[in-house]
């Protein structure tokens, strides 16, 4: 599903030279919930945008679905994310001026549907996180882990093959953070959902199906 | 699409409630100059009542005379007008008349302030006033100085208050006694050749200047009416000439100009002939209508720019839910128009309200201002554009936005 080959990173501020990804090579599966653990700064969050093609590797090649995604342009790349991918944020990135519905309904605006379908879809999805009740609340009413529920909602409207989720916990206490990982392993059991989650807790990356490890920007298993 | 631009575009207007307001201010107060400007120069120039046949008439308003360091420049003379003017061979009539006179006149002792003017009997078949009862003086009353006088609708109100008819009674002005033999529709004094409280026979005026003064310069008016708007040009060039002909009165003036213009050139005529008058107003007002609309747009650029970088979160979630940079620069133009629209049917709304006042509190005498549909068609057409120039530039800077850079910055 997802194939990393040879991934570099180098940052280059004008002082320093950061090399944030060394040589990665990844294959993630079909169905796969994988986890990727590492001490801060080694390079997960820029990894995972490498993944979700928010951030162009310096060296190296990404297949998603079989698919080289160098040369994709702009309009390309938006198609492309929005038709395969579902992104989740440690900090949520609601948008603020929107209900929640709204929020949910985002990535279908970007494709063709009507207002009836999307609001089917979004009401849908919310209901699979267990928030049909907040359907007209804005963000700042929410708690923290309703927050990171509607982020979910909106990651899965649009039926992506893979979601990516960069510290989905990281803000939660242990309940709100188990009861989020709870939906993201039935959604990977129930509907098939490729997976590929940060995280700093072992006993949530237990849960999943592989851990992989980063030190430094390189891959220690 | 649409519908969820203008839940957002509504949104951040009503978070920005400051900004907001400062745009909307500026764009709906632009408008509002511009469209009360418009409707005033609609009127003065645009309004040809009483001077109905603008499109075969001349005016002469100016007289100058220049030497090395002087200069001297006023309205034509009345034998300026009867006599060197009536030279020329194309076939007119001239309408002439004194430009407008103050004085006071008593009703039941109560002051009243009234305009007067003299005029020829010509001048009522050159200028189409509207009678509302009554008639024009005729030639023979011109030439017998009978103390008859054509007044206003709204002198005849305040003079005799609100009475049916007045043909026949008398009105006093300057200490005399005239008959009124007409009564027209009232002119604004903004046309300030037409305008006027009380018409009078040019032969009754006391100074008798209209016989004394053999001078060029005076203060007359003249209006000449040709047969037909081909004969213009052949009379336009015929003024010229009879112009060039004339020599200046006194020694320290070495050349006369005057000139016989359409109604615009005339109306804004400055006596100088280097710099023609219409140039002058054109250029000004151009300038002036720049300047009132470049300032509301960099300001908008401006707080766009700050409205957009604050929403860089959202940018970056749009973009990796699938907005591409294109579509997310037309989000932000649609979400501009929308604030500049806004403010334009504010500005029409402020318009008409400045309107009304002005027209209620009868600033101007007798100047009844409206709207102009086609002004303000292209008013709302330039906050459209404004819309754009002052979104595009913004949008196109936050496309070009990395996601993930957008969405670090909180
Ligand atoms: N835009 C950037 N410019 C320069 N250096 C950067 C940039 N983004 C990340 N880095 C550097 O790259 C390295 C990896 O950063 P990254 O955010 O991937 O770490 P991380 O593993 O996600 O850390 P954390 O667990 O704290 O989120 C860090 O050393 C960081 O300083
Ligand atoms: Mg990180």
């Amino acid at each position: 599903m997802i194939r990393l080959q040879n991934i570099e990173k180098v940052y280059r501020t004008d002082t320093v030279e950061t090399l944030a990804l060394n040589k990665v090579n990844l294959d993630v599966a079909k169905g796969e919930f994988l986890s990727i653990m590492g001490p801060s700064g080694c390079g997960k969050s820029t990894l995972l945008n490498i993944i979700g093609l928010l951030d162009e590797p310096s060296k190296g090649e990404i297949r998603i679905d079989d698919q080289k995604t160098e040369n994709l342009s702009d309009k390309q790349l938006a198609q492309f994310r929005n038709s395969k991918l579902g992104f989740i944020f440690q900090s949520y990135h609601l948008i603020n001026d929107l209900q929640v519905l709204d929020n949910v309904e985002l990535p279908l605006l970007y494709r063709n549907t009507t207002a009836k379908e999307r609001k089917q879809l979004a009401t849908e999805a919310l209901a699979k996180v267990g928030l049909s009740n907040r359907i007209k609340h804005f963000p700042t009413q929410l708690s923290g882990g309703q927050k990171q529920r509607v982020a979910i909602a909106r990651a899965i409207v649009g039926r992506p093959e893979i979601i990516l989720a960069d510290e989905p916990t990281g803000n939660l206490d242990s309940a709100m953070g188990n009861e989020i990982m709870d939906i993201l392993l039935q959604l990977n059991k129930n509907d098939g959902t490729t997976i590929v989650m940060v995280t700093h807790d072992e006993n949530m990356a237990h849960k999943t199906h592989r851990l992989v490890r980063l030190f430094d920007g390189s891959q220690v298993q | 699409m649409l519908k969820n631009y203008f839940k957002i575009a509504i949104a951040v207007l009503r978070r920005r409630k400051f900004f907001t307001f400062i745009s909307l201010f500026g764009i709906s107060f632009t408008l509002t100059i511009l469209l009360v400007l418009t409707a005033f120069i609609d009127k003065v120039v645009g309004d040809n009542y009483p001077d109905k046949k603008r499109d075969r008439s001349l005016y002469v308003s100016r007289v100058s005379q220049t030497g090395k360091n002087t200069m001297s420049s006023s309205p034509p003379s009345f034998y300026f007008l009867d006599h060197y003017v009536r030279t020329i061979k194309t076939p007119i009539t001239i309408a002439i008349s004194s430009g407008f006179n103050g004085t006071n006149t008593y009703v039941n002792n109560k002051k009243i302030a009234v305009n007067y003017k003299y005029t020829n009997s010509e001048y009522w078949e050159v200028l189409e006033y509207d009678f509302l009862e009554g008639k024009a003086f005729s030639k023979q009353q011109v030439a017998n100085s009978d103390k008859v006088a054509i007044i206003s609708a709204d002198m005849k109100k305040e003079y005799f208050g609100d009475v049916p008819n007045v043909v026949g009674q008398y009105i006093e002005a300057d200490n005399v006694k005239y008959r009124v033999i007409g009564v027209v529709q009232n002119v604004p004094i903004t046309s300030y050749m037409t305008y006027s409280d009380i018409y009078l026979p040019y032969t009754v005026a006391k100074d008798g200047d209209y016989k004394n003064n053999k001078g060029y310069q005076g203060g007359y008016y003249g209006i000449l009416l040709a047969n037909s708007a081909s004969d213009l040009d052949k009379l336009h060039n015929e003024y010229e000439q009879m112009i060039q002909r004339l020599k200046p009165e006194q020694k320290e003036f070495d050349r006369v100009s005057s000139h016989a213009d359409n109604y615009i050139r005339s109306y804004v005529d400055t006596g100088d002939d280097r710099h023609s008058g219409v140039f002058i107003v054109v250029t000004a007002i151009s300038i002036f209508a720049f300047i009132l609309m470049i300032l509301p747009t960099l300001n908008l650029v401006n707080i766009n720019i700050t409205r957009i970088m604050e929403r860089s979160s959202e940018i970056g979630v749009r973009k990796a839910f699938g907005a591409s940079s294109s579509t997310l620069v037309y989000q932000f133009i649609v979400e501009n128009i929308i604030l500049t629209l806004l403010g334009g049917v504010i500005g029409v709304i402020l318009s008409f309200i400045v309107l009304q006042v002005i027209n209620s509190a009868h600033l101007i005498a007798n100047l009844e201002l409206s709207i102009n549909f086609m002004v303000l068609f292209i008013g709302l057409l330039v906050c459209l554009v404004f819309g754009l120039i002052s979104g595009v530039y913004p949008a196109w800077r936050m496309s070009k936005l990395n996601v993930v850079t957008a969405l670090k910055a909180q």
